[in-house]
């Protein structure tokens, strides 16, 4: 099976979805001839037309309301925010009328947009290169929010995302998209091909929304993640030797709250890991579900790890993203706890 | 003596107590402006964004090459629909009064607007428009028993009682839902435009906003986007005066709305708001451009919101009393009127009986409405359509909430 990274999946799966389906189009800031500035276009116009893959003003409102106008009409858009951290112009858009659409029209109306949009920290982005804002739209009823971690889930839940008739948005780590990357950002960049879900099929091939997995069994702890911060997960619990079972979500909205209750009673014990600031963020959301289900098979408090209550920091990256000592500390205290 | 320096902030031109003069508002004379080739180089027609296209004159007469040359029954049909809207608008603001609506909004002084415009489009054409354009679904003959059942927010409502009321949805009249969000449909129309052009299909969108909106950034998205991919829209700035109690002065500090779509390199159209004719006109020389695909066409109508905003607001406190008796403009409804008894197809005697059938017919569809429940007694829609709609499918965790509340 063929080798990907995640900018090689992302384009695979635009790429058979453009040919599957002639309503798909492309649009954003700097996609079409260019084939977008992480390259997950490349190549794509030149393939199918500039009408079907081009370029849009810099105007994130714009690109929004515009792909919900050809949603209404008929059309399939897949539309990119070149960093998630300029998704904010185009919020109203988002929340007021691509979320509700099909419910303030009785169902007469609906627009099948997803919005791709690249988050996350680890690429000394500063604070306008590195938000995680996903709480903003697992809050909206009417979005469907997804986050991959590896290039295989990112193709299978890409092509699941455009061909589902509600709007998603579709985040890409993209400190993943070369290499998953454990949180030690001294070690050389690590590719693709040392983790199993590099491996990705060139055909057509689906994953179901709301379904997690299980990124490493374990019995002690149940670590609940997504993105980036499944791969720091993972290593904290390989180098710790707490035998930590670690779950990717894969998907916020609609949530595989089965996957992570079955988990949490083995265990009886949980941390939530995720790169956006605490208060407020997804883990507060996690922590209370599984509060709800699981209290009784608890045999400690819930703790997250989570980015801290500021701004993302520039020279203090590293001491604001959550890091493997951060994780192992959390997995110790919740475990002796 | 030297000014004091100090922020300029502007103000509306009358206020309570003034004795309001349009005077200075300098109209053009009906018939002054040339109608264009569908084909022209808008850099050509730049003058028409700071005159207005007017075709009746003062003494009811069309004239000038933008007259459309209508026939008598269209502008019967034209007259019957405004009279409606109007009837219909008092019929619902007196059931609001009587707590039947929880809100309502009507379009007197504005009626020409979304039937003219209506009129002159084809019926898959798309239709974009803010809540002060429901006109659009007489002109496309919604049942009116619908309309109501929505303004009532009953059981027959077909949004299901989310939306409050003059927040249509018509799928089968392509009439698009209306938000609240004011303007954020603009941007929408021109992506559906763009939908059209990419299907090859030869139908248009056309949006609305006022006055105020065009403040908003969505305007500018919109026009921008329009221009860019040469959509095939038509976008309507509809200056009314007035957004709330945010005289236009507020929203703009150009000489004229229309005169923005000049540096869009838009064809850039003011036409007098008030006149079925000019408006119906200037729309389909609209459409027919955009059919050939040579893109938007941005239009300001110009006119005078005469009503309240909507039944939350009292005009008194912001603005004279009888501004609108001083409106250069008239009435629309009059003026299509006066134009059909000169031509020798229409009479007052006519015009009485028919707002008496209309009346009756509204009252009649009212009772009709009424059967299907009613916002303070119900039946409303049922309590599990609370979580249809959210989805295509209700994802677990609604259907969970759904059986928390015990339905």
């Amino acid at each position: 099976m063929p080798q990907m990274n995640i900018i090689q999946s992302v384009n695979s799966a635009l790429d058979i979805i453009l040919e599957k389906d002639s309503n798909v189009c492309i649009f954003g800031e700097d996609v079409g001839y260019f084939g977008g500035v992480f390259r997950c276009t490349d190549g794509l116009q030149e393939k199918y037309g500039k009408h079907r893959v081009f370029d849009s003003p810099l105007s994130e409102g714009g690109i929004l309301s515009t792909a919900i106008g050809m949603g209404i009409n008929g059309l399939r858009p897949v539309a990119e925010i070149q960093f998630s951290d300029y998704i904010f112009p185009a919020f109203d858009q988002i929340t007021n009328e691509l979320a509700k659409l099909r419910y303030r029209s009785g169902g007469e109306y609906w627009a099948p947009v997803t919005v791709r949009t690249p988050c996350g920290g680890g690429i000394r982005g500063g604070h306008y290169h590195s938000q995680s804002p996903e709480a903003y739209f697992t809050h909206t009823p009417g979005l469907k929010v997804v986050m991959p971690s590896n290039p295989y889930d990112t193709k299978g839940l890409l092509i699941t995302s455009i061909e589902d008739d509600d709007p998603v948005i579709f985040f890409e780590p993209k400190r993943l998209y070369n290499g998953p990357f454990d949180g030690d950002h001294k070690k050389a960049a690590l590719k693709w091909d040392i983790h199993p879900k590099g491996e990705v099929p060139e055909d057509y091939y689906s994953i179901p929304l709301g379904q997690a997995s299980i990124e490493r069994a374990g019995s002690k702890v149940t670590v609940l993640t997504y993105g980036t911060m499944v791969h720091v997960a993972r290593e904290a619990a390989e180098s710790s030797g707490i035998d930590a079972e670690i779950i990717d979500l894969r998907s916020l909205v609609p949530l595989d709250i089965d996957t992570i209750q079955e988990s949490v009673e083995k265990t009886g014990r949980c941390v939530i890991v995720h790169e956006a600031p605490r208060t407020s963020g997804f883990g507060g959301e996690l922590s209370a579900q599984v509060q709800e289900l699981c209290f009784y098979h608890l045999e400690a408090p819930i703790v997250r790890v989570t980015g801290w209550d500021t701004p993302f920091p520039h020279s203090l990256e590293w001491h604001y993203f959550p890091s493997q000592e951060r994780v192992i500390e959390a997995m110790k205290k919740v475990v002796e706890g | 003596m030297s000014k004091k320096k100090t922020l300029h902030v502007p103000d509306a031109p009358f206020r309570p107590g003034d004795k309001p003069d349009f005077k200075n508002l300098n109209l053009p004379k009906a018939g002054e402006s040339e109608k264009p080739d569908v084909l022209v180089d808008p850099s050509e027609i730049r003058d028409l964004a700071f005159g207005l296209v007017r075709v009746l004159d003062d003494k009811n007469k069309a004239v000038g090459s933008w007259d459309p040359k209508l026939k008598p029954s269209v502008l019967k049909e034209g007259l019957r629909n405004m009279t409606l809207l109007r009837i219909f608008d008092d019929r619902m603001l007196t059931m609001q009064r009587q707590g039947k609506l929880s809100f309502y909004m009507k379009s007197l002084g504005e009626e020409a607007v979304a039937i003219a415009q209506g009129m002159a489009l084809r019926p898959d054409d798309i239709l974009f428009p803010s809540y002060r354009q429901p006109g659009l679904q007489f002109v496309r003959g919604r049942n009116l028993v619908d309309m109501i059942c929505h303004c009532i927010t009953n059981a027959k409502d077909n949004v299901k009682g989310r939306q409050m009321p003059v927040h249509y949805s018509w799928k089968e009249g392509n009439l698009v839902s209306i938000s609240s969000p004011v303007g954020t449909q603009f941007p929408q129309a021109v992506g559906c435009a763009m939908a059209s052009a990419y299907k090859g299909e030869d139908n248009v969108s056309i949006s609305w906003l006022g006055d105020g909106t065009a403040a908003e950034g969505d305007f500018h998205y919109a026009i921008n986007f329009a221009s860019v991919y040469k959509a095939p829209v038509i976008l309507n700035v509809v200056n009314n005066q007035w957004a709330i109690s945010t005289h236009k002065n507020f929203s703009s500090g150009e000489a004229t709305f229309a005169s923005r779509g000049i540096a869009y390199d838009l064809p850039s159209i003011r036409v007098d708001g008030n006149d079925f004719l000019a408006l119906y006109s200037v729309t389909s020389w609209a459409a027919e451009r955009a059919r050939k695909g040579e893109g938007a066409t941005f239009i300001e109508v110009f006119t005078y919101r005469a009503e309240a905003h909507s039944t939350s607001d009292d005009p008194t406190r912001y603005r004279p009393k009888d501004e609108w008796k001083s409106w250069p403009l008239g009435d629309p409804l009059e003026r299509l009127k006066n134009h059909l008894i000169d031509l020798g197809e229409w009479s007052n005697t006519d015009q009485k009986k028919l707002e008496k059938e209309l009346d009756e017919l509204v009252i009649k569809s009212y009772k009709e409405a009424e059967k299907h429940g009613t916002l303070t007694d119900g039946p409303w829609a049922s309590e599990e359509t609370l979580f249809e709609d959210v989805y295509k499918k209700p994802p677990r965790h609604l259907r969970k909430q759904r059986q928390e509340l015990g339905i």
